[in-house]
């Protein structure tokens, strides 16, 4: 069963930062783009002090991806995953104070 | 019981002898011609006496897949300890060598990695200094 059950774009991208794995993996990935799988578990392990297996980092990543934050690019023989922070964008514009919608 | 020996599994033999003294800089010990394969062992030559790496081919029809796997998801299957990632990694780079990750500080170690052109990932580290 998919750990996302993805109702609307909205859904998956708050399901999505929910975890602190996965926000972990953001963190990582905000250092540098283009890592290996391998790269992203050894610093889940080293930096972040998590020890999930591969496999859960794997299913994390599916998570992030499904949310539009994590895209993956196939090169020759290798995988690398990349930060998205498009669907970001829209949680600064979704919210606003009231003093920055009434003038004073 | 001692540990002399360690192995990579090559899709080429003759390319990898090629690799693993040309490029990375160990040097061959022995090459004993067995039919199709030969026997071949590198060593570094700052441990000429120490353990020998086999370049064994992967033609058991299992290695393929197995290697493919491990490549895909990036993880080295072999690493070796180097004095100074960085200055490895700028060597290596120069000559050609294609890195999936940079050298990376990694806990205690600074780690990067590199494809060996037969195959293979092998991850090189070497002791944060600080």
């Amino acid at each position: 069963m998919p750990i996302v059950e993805d109702v609307d774009d909205a859904d998956a991208l708050f399901k999505a930062l929910a975890d602190p794995t996965r926000r972990a993996l953001l963190d990582a990935l905000s250092e540098r783009d283009g890592q290996t799988l391998f790269e992203l578990c050894a610093r889940m392990t080293t930096a972040h002090g998590l020890t999930s297996s591969r496999q859960a980092i794997s299913q994390h990543l599916d998570v992030l991806e499904t949310a539009g934050l994590v895209t993956r690019r196939r090169e020759g023989r290798y995988t690398f995953h990349d930060l998205d922070t498009a669907p970001l964008a829209p949680l600064r514009e979704r919210w606003h104070h009231p003093d920055e919608r009434t003038p004073r | 019981m001692r540990i002399t020996l360690t192995s990579v599994l090559v899709d080429d033999q003759a390319k990898a002898l090629d690799f693993y003294t040309e490029v990375l800089g160990f040097e061959k010990k022995h090459e004993v011609p067995l039919g199709e394969f030969a026997w071949i062992t590198v060593v570094s030559p700052q441990a000429r006496d120490g353990v020998e790496l086999v370049l064994e081919p992967d033609q058991h029809p299992a290695a393929r897949p197995f290697k493919e796997a491990l490549v895909a998801d990036g993880i080295p299957f072999t690493a070796f300890t180097v004095d100074d990632v960085e200055a490895e990694h700028t060597r290596l780079s120069a000559a050609g060598v294609m890195f999936t990750q940079p050298p990376t500080r990694m806990g205690p170690v600074t780690t990067a990695v590199f494809d060996d052109t037969c195959g293979n990932l092998i991850q090189i580290q070497s002791p944060v200094s600080e």
